[in-house]
Order: C-alpha cells, then structure tokens, then sequence
C-alpha cells in the first residue's frame, strides 16, 4: 500500500504543471474557446510533441512510458486545474483505451498517432434515449461483405468537432437492451455517411450528434469480440468516470484556493469577509469535499485493474462524490465571490460550469449512487 | 502508487481473523450487540485490552521502544479493518491514545517508566480532565485553580475547581487534568498539564446520564468536583505553564482516529436490518429506491473518509500524528456516524420504541416479560441519541470548522 507519487510520475506533474502556467492562462482559454476551431491544435501538440504527455499511460511496446490510470488522473488534474478543453479524455483515456484493450493490431497501427498528437478520437457511445445505461444501443451495425453496415444516431459527442476518428459502439446482435450483441468499432470520423451535428456546450468546449447512415465498417475495424463489447465499454466508462474525478478535483482546488483569496482581500463592513465565521466555516467544508475527492480519485485509479465488481464500486464511489462535491464546492465558491461570482470575467463562474458539466458525463451523482447500492446490494429476486 | 498487500502482509491479516475467532468470544460478542455507546462496561473492557496485550497488540500506534507492535501502516491498516468487520470493542482510548502519546512526547524518563508499561497492561484507567462546566470549546478559559505550596511530603499543586463530561470518571485510577497554575500569563500560558491519582482526598464524581439512559453505575460522563486535591509536582507533565501546547498535541490523537473500517461495519449492519424490514409495497426495506439511495449515499462517504485516513496514515510513522488534517477526519467521521445512527433507527421503524433496561421490570415489582420487537432493535434509539456526542466531543465540530480555516485554509 503507497500512496505516494514515484519519481517519474512527479515529475509528469510538475512539468505540465509548468507548462500549463506558461501557456494555459484564463484569457488565452477564453480566446481560443470563442475562434472558429474552437481549441488550439498547436497547444494540442505541443504537449503531445514537447511533453510527451500523450504517451504517459500506454505501453512502451507503443512508444509510451508504461504508465496507466495514475497517469489519467494526474494528467487531467492538472487539466482541471486550468480548465483545459483540449481531449485527453476522449483521445487518449476513452480512444487510446479501446485501442489498447480492443485491439493489438489497431493499437499498432493508431497508438503512435494518438501519441504523437496526429489523431485525436471521441467517443460516440451515448444515444439520445439512453442517458448513463451502457447497454442501452439502438445503433445497428448490419452484417454486409467484408465488414459492417452502420446507421444510428449518437448523442452528444464531447471533442467530436476535433476528432479525426471516432469508437463507435452498435448492436450486431439482440434488442435494444440486451447487454450481449453490442461491439465497438474504429471509424474514421470523415467516412461516408457520417454526419456531425457540431455545437458548444455550457462549459465552453464542442462537441456533436453524430447520425451514421449506413456507414461502411471493415472486418479490421472491430474492437474488441463481436457482439461482446459491453465488458470493455464498462471499463472504459469507469477509466473516463475516474478520469472526471480527477479533473473535477483540478477544478474544485482551483475554486477553493480562489475564493479564500478572494475573501481575505474583499472588504464589506470594514474587514475582510474571511474574518467572518460563516464563510470561514463555509470554505471549511468545500476543503473536506475537495480532499475527500481526491482521496476517493486516488483509490479509484488505484483499483482501475482490479476486478469489474471492485472496479465498478471504486469508480461509482468516486464519481458520486466529486458530483456532489463539485455542485457544494462550485455553488459555494461563486456565492462568496457575490456578484463577481455570476459574471463571465472571473474564472471562477468557468470552473463551476466546468463541475457542472463533469457531473452529466459519464453517469451523475444519482446514477452511481444506484449502481453502488446494485453492486453492494443486489436487488432480492 | 498502489493499494497491492504484500505476501507478508496478507499473512499477517490472517493472523488477525484467526485471532479474533479466539478472542472475541460470546460473552464480549453479547456485550457488543447490547452497546449504546460502543463501549463495554470495565470488567469487558478490561478483559478485551488485556486478550490483546498478551496478544502484544494493545497499543498498533506506539512506536516499538515503548511497546509497540511495530507495524506497517498497511499492518495497522489491516488490524482496524478486519477487528471493525468482525465487531470488536474498540479499546478506551483515554490511556492508550491519547495521555500514553503526551507521556512518550513530553514525559520525563521517571514518568514513563511509571505510565507507559501498566497503560499497557490496561492495568490502570484513565480518564480526561479538560472541559469545564464554563470552559467548553472556549477550553483555553478553564479555571481550575492549582495553587503551588510545599509541606513535609514535599512540592505540590492545591487543586479547586471541577471538571465535567468526564468520561468513565467513576472507573478512573488516574486523570490527565489542565488546571491553572498562573493568572498572570496569557490566559493559554498559564496552564500546566498535571496527572491525577483519583483515590486522592477531596475528589467527588457525580454521574450525569446522557440520553440513552445509561443504568447506574454505567453511565458515560460525569462530573468530578475537586476540594482541595494535593497533587505533587512531579506527577505534571513537562514544564509549568507549557500545558496547553500538550493539550493540543493530545487532541490531534484524540480527533486523528480512524473511524472508515467501523462506518463501513455499522452500514453492513443497518443493511442487515433493512434486509429483515418490510418496504413500503411489501417488499424488502432494502430494495425501497428512497432506502437504497440514503445507504449508498452513506457508503460513499464511508468509503470516502476511509480513503482519506489510507492516505493521511499511509505515510506516517508510528507514534506521530497527522495535525490539522485530523481535524476533517473528526469532522467527517462523526457526521457520518450519526447519520448512520439515524438510519438504523429509521430501518427499525416502530420497534426502535421499546425501551427496558435491565432491572426495569423488578424495580417496578413485575415479572419478566419476553424480549420484544427483533432482537438488534433496542438499542438503535439509545445509540442514535448517545452519538449526538459525536460531534461535540473532541472539539465541537464547528471547533473544527474553526481550525481547518485557521490552520489549513489560514483565513
């Protein structure tokens, strides 16, 4: 049992911590978020390229250094601490991850890629009607010559505007709920039939609907064993869930720290607000929800190889806290800043949207404390 | 970073299950079930340290020099864990987690040798001389007045005053007690850290029943009067007037303990509860979505705190504690065992009314009647008032609230 960093992962902490420092200020963010693209490519492979970031948590086999979970976490803490909209997430965690876990052959082929910051992946899994259930698919994938025919819609795609491929999940067998008969497939995000709905979201990334009209899907493409996918789509979603933990942790530190500045040097009836015991009180109890984030984070990412129960129960754990903490920590950070909380100048209303946002992916608070009862408590048949 | 046990330290946790089967037998298991306060009465608390002194067990924190197992943070880890999962009585803390660390630290080598082996041994009980029925969280106010003299016997402290919510004050051979030696000082100077002999002349303990309706002799906290109380100056700790810097120190023992492997039992146990329970639409408890989502929301904090202690403990050394960062564990510990409280009684439903103590049908001149209701009800009510003391002891929880912003967040 260690909860310590090792060397190497500390210094994958302070580096991006520096460089983010250097390149990722507030008014730079909030400029690239309002350009056409949306994001900065150049920053994207900047830390691809002069980091070797995107590398950290793959194999060495596939030019990375052997890292995994840890590595997620530290990563998109620190993302979070900046409110980096660039996708680690769905490129590296969710996309590098099917590659890994789905597929030697194509994990050959598009893991160097995704290292080197040449491709970049969203995960289109969701649908319109299925919120946070993971075999609930009506996307169909119809068996044709040399491969698969696919036509469905996909619901809110995060970084699907900027993706250069897309994993896309779809039912090659069973009803719309069954949870055998649903496979994953590496499609590039420009084959015919393929068709985003592109938007921003509240937190000022982009993201798609993506409706598939009977796009053709190669044999080579599959990721993972046919019609046996929902194993790997549940791991993954808890990587991504953890991963979200994490950020939200960046987050809510960021918050904490900004709103005890903010009210030591905010004056109302002579004296610093922070003088005052109710708000003092106040940020006590963010700093508890932050710190007891963080430590359900580490113990998640910890258990990310575990076994799918002790998995599943550690991710849920985590997820259905950094929810709760990031509405208490968010809400509380912009009221103590008053007025100046609500508007768009200060960061600080960007990082609650930020919280907020993380809570309606990859299963709310309410979802994973369903699945934590489920898990620990099986309903009595 | 990894929460892997090693070969050894997975021995070692089966050394501890194999243990427990042996030591924890049916008469402490019968106490245990009965508690409404998570203490057992002297002579079972008594007998269940002393299984675990012969065990060389009694004191997972101590550093080796004084007696301690000299453990692992995983080992001390894994002993919690598997005695909270199996329901053991935890120890009385008094002595061996919170004056017993004062004593290593601050203690002279006379003092220690005195203290520390029959601590130990559960040889002799303490109990804790801090609050004042007008020094409560404010605790650096207290007035007990310790005035210096000399006789024949040689250099002592008068002490006058009282001292209240005294826990187990009636059982106690000794008291670690603040007392005032100084109104000159700033006010936190002027105290000094002193140990009681309670047989001593001019010490009285009055009982004060708490909610949960203690039978005589069994009550939890009490006040002590003290008239006059001679106290040599040999028997304070450290230097006169430095008290108050010991008296911290203690409290981050006292606060720093761990609560996430017994949160995580009790929850086990109010699902059991909830499992034997009738839901609303003739179902289990257990499977009402209203139910399962109060539980689950409970397990994560549970797993939450648990987390939290691994990683604050996971890198401290034996007999060293964690400072402020105690102060959230105390915190979130305690309000998450009174929620627990709460739900077991909500679990209960009805039957959480019954209320016969021992003895009630004799005293009112009637025959014994049969045990009413299921038998893991009666004590879920008492248990769920006694622990609104959760989070007044140790430093109310708004004290701690307090601390965190000072010391922490240094607003």
């Amino acid at each position: 049992m260690d909860f310590q960093f090792s060397e190497e992962q500390s210094m994958l902490r302070d580096t991006l911590a520096r460089y983010l420092a250097d390149h990722y200020d507030f008014e730079a963010r909030q400029a690239a978020l309002r350009s056409p693209a949306g994001w900065r490519p150049a920053c994207w492979k900047a830390l691809a390229q002069e980091l070797g970031l995107l590398g950290a948590a793959f194999p060495e086999r596939f030019g990375g250094l052997g890292g995994g979970a840890i590595e997620h976490m530290i990563v998109m803490e620190q993302f979070g601490r900046h409110l980096v909209v660039e996708p680690y997430l769905s490129t590296v965690v969710l996309g590098g991850g099917a590659l890994l876990h789905g597929s030697e052959t194509l994990a050959a082929n598009w893991l160097p890629a995704i290292i080197g910051g040449e491709a970049t992946v969203a995960w289109a899994h969701g649908e319109p009607r299925s919120r946070y259930c993971l075999h609930d698919v009506a996307t169909s994938a119809t068996r044709g010559e040399g491969g698969w025919r696919l036509s469905g819609h996909k619901a809110v795609a995060v970084a699907a505007p900027w993706a250069t491929h897309l994993v896309v999940s779809a039912r090659t067998a069973g009803q719309r709920s069954d949870r055998a008969g649903i496979s994953l497939f590496w499609i590039e995000r420009n084959a015919p039939g393929v068709t985003l709905l592109e938007y921003p979201t509240v937190d000022g990334s982009r993201a798609a609907d993506i409706l598939l009209d009977n796009v053709f899907v190669p044999d080579s493409a599959l990721l993972g064993a046919e019609g046996d996918a929902l194993a790997l789509i549940e791991r993954l979603s808890d990587d991504a869930a953890v991963a979200l933990c994490a950020e939200a942790g960046g987050a809510m530190s960021r918050m904490l720290a900004d709103t005890v500045d903010y009210a030591r040097q905010r004056k109302q009836f002579g004296v610093p607000i922070a003088t005052f015991q109710v708000l003092q009180h106040r940020m006590a109890d963010m700093y508890v929800q932050l710190e007891q984030t963080v430590a359900l984070t580490q113990v998640a990412a910890m258990q990310a190889g575990a076994d799918p129960a002790q998995r599943a129960l550690a991710a849920s754990a985590a997820k259905a806290q950094a929810g709760q903490a990031g509405k208490f920590v968010g809400q509380a950070a912009v009221q103590i800043h008053g007025g100046m909380g609500v508007t768009e100048e200060l960061a600080v209303g960007h990082y609650f949207k930020r919280v907020t946002a993380i809570d309606l992916q990859f299963g709310s608070a309410e979802h994973h404390l369903r699945r934590y009862a489920d898990l620990l408590y099986p309903a009595a048949a | 970073m990894n929460l892997d046990f090693s070969p050894q330290e997975l021995q070692f946790r089966d050394e501890v299950r194999a243990w427990i089967t042996e030591a924890f037998d049916p008469g402490l298991k019968a106490l245990m079930a009965r508690t409404k306060n998570g203490y057992l009465d002297k002579e079972g608390q008594v007998r269940w340290q002393k299984k675990l002194f012969e065990r060389g067990w009694a004191a997972p924190n101590w550093p080796e020099e004084y007696g301690g197992p000299g453990w692992t943070p995983a080992q001390r880890y894994l002993f919690q864990a598997e005695t909270a999962a199996a329901g053991c009585p935890t120890v009385s803390p008094m002595g061996l987690k919170m004056v017993a660390p004062v004593i290593m630290k601050y203690g002279s080598p006379e003092q220690k040798a005195r203290f520390l082996p029959p601590i130990l041994r559960s040889d002799i009980w303490w109990c804790q001389g801090y609050s004042e029925p007008n020094s409560g969280s404010d605790l650096a106010s207290l007035q007990m007045r310790a005035e210096r003299g000399r006789d024949q016997d040689g250099e002592h402290y008068v002490l006058n005053g009282s001292k209240i919510w005294t826990t187990h004050a009636q059982w106690a051979d000794w008291m670690f007690c603040l007392v005032r030696t100084s109104r000159d000082a700033r006010r936190q100077d002027g105290i000094s850290f002193v140990l009681v002999d309670m047989r001593t002349p001019g010490i009285t303990v009055a009982p004060l029943p708490t909610l949960d309706g203690p039978v005589a002799g069994q009550q939890e906290v009490n006040q002590v009067f003290f008239e006059n109380v001679r106290v040599p100056v040999e028997n304070r700790i450290g230097e006169e007037g430095l008290g108050w810097t010991y008296a911290k120190y203690l409290l981050e023992f006292e606060r720093g303990g761990s609560y996430g492997p017994m949160l995580r039992q009790q929850l086990t146990k109010v699902a059991r509860i909830a499992a034997n329970e009738p839901g609303e639409d003739g179902g289990r408890l257990l499977d009402d979505p209203g139910f399962r989502r109060k539980l689950a929301e409970l397990h994560v904090r549970a797993a939450a705190l648990e987390a939290s202690e691994l990683r604050l403990f996971s890198s401290v050394a034996s007999g060293t504690s964690i400072g402020a960062a105690s102060s959230m564990l105390k915190l979130a510990g305690t309000e998450t065992i009174q929620a627990i409280s709460e739900l077991a009684v909500e679990a209960a439903g009805p039957y959480a009314l019954p209320f016969v103590q021992d003895g009630w049908a004799e005293q009112q001149g009637r025959p014994a009647g049969p045990q009413i209701g299921p038998d893991y009800a009666a004590p879920l009510a008492p248990r769920y008032f006694n622990y609104r003391k959760a989070s007044i002891y140790a430093g109310s929880n708004e004290i701690q609230r307090n601390i965190i912003a000072k010391l922490v967040l240094g607003l």
